[in-house]
């Protein structure tokens, strides 16, 4: 029997999610027509014997019910739970913390996700390599540039032996090109390993504690300092792999990460173009007396398309949006609710819920190209060229041209704004 | 009676425009610059035009050749070898404006208003001194009349006039003036520079705002459909897509071909373009045989030259486009696309 625990994080972790997860929590957001998690969780019920999905995290209890309850008529086989870390135990310290939970039932091996990121996600693959080399714990990797190893945590592998001999974090010089993607597999005995490392953390701790005081340090309590914070990349995938515990598995198909807003764009081309390769049914198509579909779309039900608009490729639109005559949509998730009037375009953006759009309105980002995520919305004072991102409520008048900006919730656009956030 | 219309050198300031077409036959108004001139001359009964010019393009000869016919007047050409000023070219075509003791016109071929000549004719005949200026009240205010650039003279001027550069305004006016020959006469209505792209566009929207209360049959009726805010001058055989929201202040030439839903305002189509389905184009120029493709924006004084073609969903904002060429992703800040 095997499990997974994915970690949704809490609403203080998703700020760069802004202005999107004001409204929803960053995991729920859709992409592909579907919440960020869900994909997750579709991968995973095709794991084989993968009873239970235990989602950890510090956002409030109700937050994931009504989705649980979803996945647990989508997927009957598999058992749903939210656990709440009540204070923020660090990466690998909410998985240790409800330890006796996950172990319930005795699972041979525990998979561990995180949340944002987007991914083929060949988990079966990952699971046979795994228990072939029958170590600890596999980190699956993926191939990324060079030039921005930097910002990941990078994996020196033996391409023989797939033993990951070293993992470091983010680092300052070149060490590997394979990075970790948040994807892993452990077998049981990874709580015994992970306790002896918070032993040595607390070891560490008071040994630190002692030397700052009598050196005459202040004591201000840093929460990163915390004793009993338990970092999975420093201080768990780190030791692993001094011991030769740790196995890498090579991604197959894609990756990439969503922790910014803007990310969710390419994210959604991602899933729905995998749609498209997979012959999905829930894909759109042109029809005779619908809309002009180009490339991967996904348009819910309920929305109501005008004939002469014409949408794709990469494109999700949801549930009860109205898209007039003449309105050309683009490489963009449009949520629920939205109205977009005559003869807009919509490039390379997303339009929050509830928002208006006017007769001949443009919100129009830049394409993302690169495949690392954005950290940051401005560079020297200045907002980069990104996708156009408009919070939910937000109504754009007849003809205004919203460009390579950022809109929070409920604001009235009456004037062109380009490169500009907007409170 | 004659006329000396000032044309002078290659109408840069009006690029990209003028590197397709000498600067007097820019259409403005659906019209050639200097048929606006001509016609108004005409009823004033002026026979004999000059153009004094720094250089004779071929396509200027053959379209004036037409004029001279459709007219019955003659149209000369006065070739300066060297920059004359203001007042040199009128000593250069001294011949024709001397022939007769009747006056003559001297006009900036840039400048459009409502052309008074008759009344100006009137008025110098009436006081029969040497000269009258045109002269527009300023909109802020530094002294009581500006100079509009059109005068009419009696031939006797030209005694003042030596063949050399010379200004005008600064050389011959203050003399005139101490000697009781020089008068003023105000303009009614508007007066403007059309001499580069932004005043090029201000100047049709004068020029069109003129014509609603002159002539409003020359426009398309409110009761049009497409039509918001007036002021919208459509040529007869262009075509005109459904559910388009057109004006105010927008000249649409010879030919031109406008999809659907199709916003346009404060801007001026050339002859034989074509404007695709759902674009928005304001405040832009948009050059002879040149498209527009399908959800693009133009904006902020962009000119595009001859045959210049623009890609489906682009933003082009405040670009100088030169002929022939085709654009396929945003022009976000002002610049020239060589």
């Amino acid at each position: 029997m095997n499990k997974a625990v994915i970690l949704v994080g809490g609403p203080s972790r998703a700020t760069r999610f802004r202005p999107l997860s004001m409204h929803l929590p960053q995991p729920l957001f859709p992409v592909g027509g579907k919440p960020i998690i869900w994909h997750q969780i579709k991968a995973l019920s095709m794991v084989k014997d993968l009873k239970e999905i235990i989602l950890i995290g510090f956002f409030e209890d109700f937050i994931f019910r009504p989705f649980l309850n979803r996945c647990q008529e989508e997927f009957p086989e598999i058992a749903f739970k939210y656990l709440r870390e009540y204070s923020q135990l660090g990466t690998a310290g909410g998985f240790f913390h409800f330890r006796d939970q996950i172990v319930r039932g005795n699972p041979k091996n525990i998979f561990m996700l995180y949340t944002d990121i987007c991914c083929s996600f060949p988990l079966n693959d990952l699971l046979s390599q795994h228990e072939r080399h029958g170590r600890l714990g596999t980190i699956m990797v993926t191939k990324v540039d060079r030039s921005s190893a930097h910002l990941y945590g990078c994996v020196v592998v033996d391409n023989e032996t797939k033993l990951a001999e070293h993992y470091v974090e983010k680092p300052e010089t070149y060490v590997s090109d394979l990075a970790s993607t948040g994807v892993f597999v452990f077998s049981q005995e990874i709580f015994r390993f992970m306790a002896t490392a918070l032993e040595k953390r607390v070891d560490e701790f008071e040994n630190e504690r002692a030397k700052e005081s009598a050196y005459g340090r202040s004591e201000e309590s840093d929460e990163t300092e915390d004793a009993n914070r338990l970092r999975l990349e420093q201080d768990v995938l780190r030791q692993m792999a001094a011991e030769k515990k740790l196995s890498a598995f090579m991604c197959t198909g894609f990756w990439r990460q969503i922790k910014s807003a803007a990310s969710a764009v390419p994210a959604n081309a991602l899933y729905l173009k995998k749609a498209l390769g997979d012959n999905e049914s829930f894909l759109s198509k042109t029809t005779i007396d619908g809309p002009e579909i180009t490339g991967a779309v996904y348009i819910h039900p309920t929305a109501q398309i005008h004939p002469t608009a014409v949408i794709g490729p990469n494109v999700s639109i949801h549930a009860r949006v109205v898209v007039g005559p003449g309105v050309r949509i683009n490489d963009s998730i449009v949520l629920d609710n939205v109205s977009i009037k005559d003869n807009a375009a919509i490039l390379h953006a997303i339009v929050g819920w509830d928002c208006r759009i006017g007769k001949w309105g443009r919100v129009e980002g830049s394409q993302i190209t690169s495949p690392d995520d954005i950290d940051e919305v401005t560079h020297l004072g200045v907002k980069v060229n990104s996708i156009c991102i408009l919070g939910e409520d937000v109504q754009v008048k007849d003809e205004v041209f919203i460009r390579n900006s950022i809109v929070l919730p409920h604001k009235e656009m009456a004037g062109n704004k380009h490169n500009e956030i907007i409170m | 009676m004659k006329a000396l219309i000032l044309v002078g050198g290659f109408g840069t300031r009006l690029r990209p425009l003028t590197l397709s077409v000498p600067k007097p036959l820019v259409d403005f108004a659906n019209k050639p610059m200097i048929l606006h001139q001509i016609e108004a001359l005409v009823k004033a009964g002026v026979t004999d035009i000059v153009l004094a010019v720094n250089y004779k393009p071929e396509v200027m000869v053959s379209v004036l050749k037409k004029y001279e016919v459709k007219f019955g007047i003659t149209i000369t050409f006065s070739v300066e070898k060297e920059p004359l000023g203001t007042a040199g070219p009128l000593a250069l075509a001294r011949e024709v404006l001397g022939k007769d003791d009747s006056p003559f016109f001297v006009l900036n071929a840039d400048v459009t208003c409502e052309y008074p000549f008759e009344k100006m004719r009137d008025f110098h005949m009436e006081h029969g001194n040497e000269g009258t200026i045109l002269a527009t009240k300023p909109v802020e205010f530094v002294g009581n009349r500006i100079n509009a650039g059109i005068y009419i003279f009696s031939p006797s001027i030209l005694d003042r006039i030596e063949l050399r550069p010379t200004s005008i305004e600064k050389e011959i006016f203050p003399k005139m003036a101490s000697d009781q020959q020089l008068h003023t006469f105000d303009l009614e209505g508007y007066w403007m520079d059309v001499g580069q792209p932004k005043d090029f566009l201000t100047g049709t929207c004068l020029y069109l705002s003129s014509v609603a209360k002159r002539n409003p049959e020359l426009l398309a009726p409110a009761s049009e459909e497409y039509v918001n805010g007036g002021n919208v001058l459509v040529d007869p055989s262009a075509r005109i897509g459904k559910g388009c929201k057109i004006g105010p202040n927008v000249t649409i030439g010879p030919n031109v071909v406008i999809g659907d839903g199709v916003r346009l305002q404060r801007c001026v189509l050339m002859e034989a373009t074509q404007v695709k389905d759902y674009a928005w184009i304001k405040n832009s120029i948009v050059g002879w045989h040149s498209s527009i493709g399908r959800w693009s924006r133009l904006d902020g004084v962009t000119v595009l030259g001859d045959d210049v073609h623009i890609g489906h969903e682009l933003y082009i904002n405040g670009a100088s486009v030169l002929p022939h060429k085709s654009i396929n992703t945003n022009v976000c800040e002002p610049g020239i696309v060589m």
